[in-house]
């Protein structure tokens, strides 16, 4: 699925990643876990296609294909998607509209069939009802005044609906009381399969105790510095990252 | 000094200038060196409609400055309209407010007035085809406790044109009268429109102005406004491309106290284009409890592209809430990059924030109808790539 070898990206003439590589298998969650500014949220801004991120050297495919020469909606079109750790608002754009919008322009781009107003309705309320969105709030505009924790429920009904294959999810935890994570966590864990793989980005343990994942990835200073199975993630949380900030 | 007597008396030194302080960045005198000759009447009849087709009670057309399309006084209806060719105009009988400025001006043949005697809705448009130079003058009365619909539009089919209009509008006590104007006239068009309002206490106007831009397209409001309730909402969208400018302009002079101003506009410019904001609102001594709102907000698409913005509040009250807000900038990258990771490719995530951006302004207008007409208008221009 996704196969990152020895990426270097940098910022603003800094460089934030420095050679880093992994590979997520289709039907893995993968943990990448690490300290404040270890490159966390420009490893998934660089696999999205954000500007500003220029990639010195190395690569990232997925199923084979160079991800970084592609736009973002091209990447999104893949099935690339990012649930962003601040959600934006989009004044003026109820979120219908917005995730219709999106929905049939990754349909028109993979060569299907949009999806007409009462199919797409149907969707969206069924998705809203699982993840305890009140339906009168998709009519708002997107995020406009919602809480930190209701743009992260829109974050995964918008994952819900568009159906991505590889799922990055960028610090999802933060904000979110216990209840709101649980229900988060639920439908994360229901995009689990097979073919599909995740990567679950975040500074805390917390959030794996939820969504369980198959490897552990710990990033500092740019590369991953070491790997492991779950364990590995409550070691962190026992020991900190201080270990790790001396082996960068 | 203005656009009118430029035309009627072929003098270019007539016009106004960048030395006019409010018309600084509207340069007419600089840019027109010779006044084109009078317009004929277009060849052919211009056909009924206009953008906002099938909404109206009736339509008054003119075209190039002449009759083109205008109802028959004689059926019955909700709204009249006289016209210079009704041999001795009854509407202005001593007392009615155009009188005197007729008396003062002499009978002007360009007049047409549009008075509202019930409930009602009226198509006004100007049509300019041709390279010549045109004005007309309209009247529109709104009777106490009447409530209206003006729907106004500016169609330019011809090139190099200079075309000027007077709009002069009275609401009676009470009265209600929603203006909503489609400015869309040619690129290499001159068009400047002032209409003047004049409220009585009480009455309501609500205005939205949507405009493309034109070689110069200037469209001034001046309102007075007698507090005593009277409401007023003064909108605006401009959406140029090209070298194309628009001159959004308003006076609003709050002469009595307990009077209400809101005003939203805003603009969206790209290429070379430029947009023109100048909003003046003066809050005379006594006019107290004088609450009035001004914003203008603009996105700059274009390296190349400009917006001009001169907001100001005069204020000689006391006990007010006036307030103005003012911001030019560009598209939000962050938003951008958002809709394009959700699969909206760059071309339609930047008209949806621009639609977006600009549906404030269309969602204000009332009229469900012309609602929809302007924001199908403004939609087809955002997306034009």
């Amino acid at each position: 699925m996704l196969t990152v070898s020895n990426l270097h990206v940098a910022v603003g003439g800094a460089e934030i990643l420095k050679g880093l590589s992994l590979d997520v298998p289709a039907g893995e969650v993968h943990a990448i876990m690490g300290p404040n500014g270890a490159g966390k949220s420009t490893l998934s801004y660089v696999l999205t296609g954000r500007e500003g991120y220029a990639v010195t050297a190395g690569s990232a495919t997925l199923d084979g294909e160079d991800l970084l020469s592609l736009a973002p909606d091209e990447r999104a079109a893949r099935g690339v998607f990012l649930s962003f750790q601040y959600p934006l608002e989009i004044p003026g754009v109820p979120a219908l509209t917005f995730i219709r919008t999106a929905l049939n322009a990754l349909r028109r781009a993979r060569g299907e069939a949009e999806v007409s107003a009462p199919e797409f309705l149907k969707l969206a309320r069924e998705k809203a009802k699982s993840l305890k969105i009140d339906f009168e709030m998709l009519k708002r505009p997107l995020n406009v005044g919602f809480s930190g924790g209701e743009k992260k429920r829109m974050e995964i009904l918008q994952m819900a609906i568009l159906q991505p294959r590889f799922l990055i999810l960028d610090e999802t935890d933060s904000g979110l009381d216990i209840d709101a994570l649980k229900i988060v966590a639920d439908g994360v864990n229901a995009l689990r399969s097979p073919e599909r793989a995740m990567l679950v980005i975040t500074h805390y343990q917390r959030l794996l105790d939820y969504i369980r994942p198959d490897r552990v990835h710990v990033l500092s200073a740019g590369r991953i510095v070491a790997s492991g199975g779950p364990e590995l993630a409550l070691e962190l949380e026992r020991e900190g990252y201080d270990k790790y900030a001396r082996a960068a | 000094m203005s656009v009118a007597s430029a035309i009627r008396a072929d003098d270019p030194s007539a016009l106004p200038s960048r030395r006019d302080e409010d018309w600084r960045w509207t340069d007419l005198r600089g840019l027109i060196r010779v006044v084109p000759p009078p317009s004929a009447r277009p060849e052919r009849p211009v056909p009924e409609g206009g953008p906002f087709k099938g909404l109206g009670d009736i339509e008054l057309t003119i075209a190039n400055g002449h009759l083109n399309w205008w109802p028959d006084p004689d059926i019955p209806g909700p709204v009249r309209v006289h016209t210079h060719d009704a041999p001795e105009a009854p509407f202005l009988t001593a007392g009615h407010p155009m009188a005197s400025r007729a008396a003062r001006n002499g009978r002007d043949p360009r007049i047409s007035i549009i008075s509202f005697d019930k409930d009602g809705t009226a198509l006004l448009r100007f049509v300019s085809d041709g390279g010549g130079s045109h004005d007309a003058r309209v009247g529109v009365m709104v009777p106490a406790g009447v409530r209206a619909k003006l729907l106004e539009s500016y169609e330019g089919r011809g090139d190099g044109y200079l075309a000027n209009y007077l709009i002069e509008v009275f609401l009676g006590e009470g009265a209600e009268l929603e203006r909503v104007v489609v400015a869309d006239e040619a690129a290499e068009g001159v068009s400047v429109s002032t209409a003047e309002i004049h409220l009585k206490h009480g009455a309501s106007f609500a205005q939205t102005v949507v405009a493309s831009g034109a070689r110069r397209q200037r469209i001034e409001t001046r309102v007075a406004h007698p507090g005593g309730g009277a409401k007023l909402r003064l909108d605006g969208v401009y959406l140029l491309e090209g070298k194309r400018h628009a001159d959004l302009t308003t006076v609003v002079e709050h002469k009595g106290a307990d009077g209400v101003t809101a005003q939203l506009t805003k603009g969206v410019v790209r290429d070379q284009s430029r947009g023109v904001f100048q909003g003046r609102i003066v809050v005379a001594q006594g006019a107290d409890r004088t609450d009035a709102r001004m914003e203008h907000h603009a996105l700059i698409l274009g390296d190349r592209a400009e917006v001009d913005a001169k907001p100001e509040l005069e204020i000689y009250a006391d006990d007010v809430a006036c307030s103005h807000g003012n911001t030019i900038g560009a598209l939000d990258q962050d938003a951008l990059f958002y809709a394009r990771q959700r699969g909206i490719p760059e071309p339609g995530a930047r008209a949806l924030l621009t639609e977006a951006f600009i549906g404030e302004v269309v969602d204000r207008i009332w009229f469900e109808g012309a609602r929809e007409v302007v924001r199908q208008w403004a939609g087809d221009r955002l997306r034009r790539t």
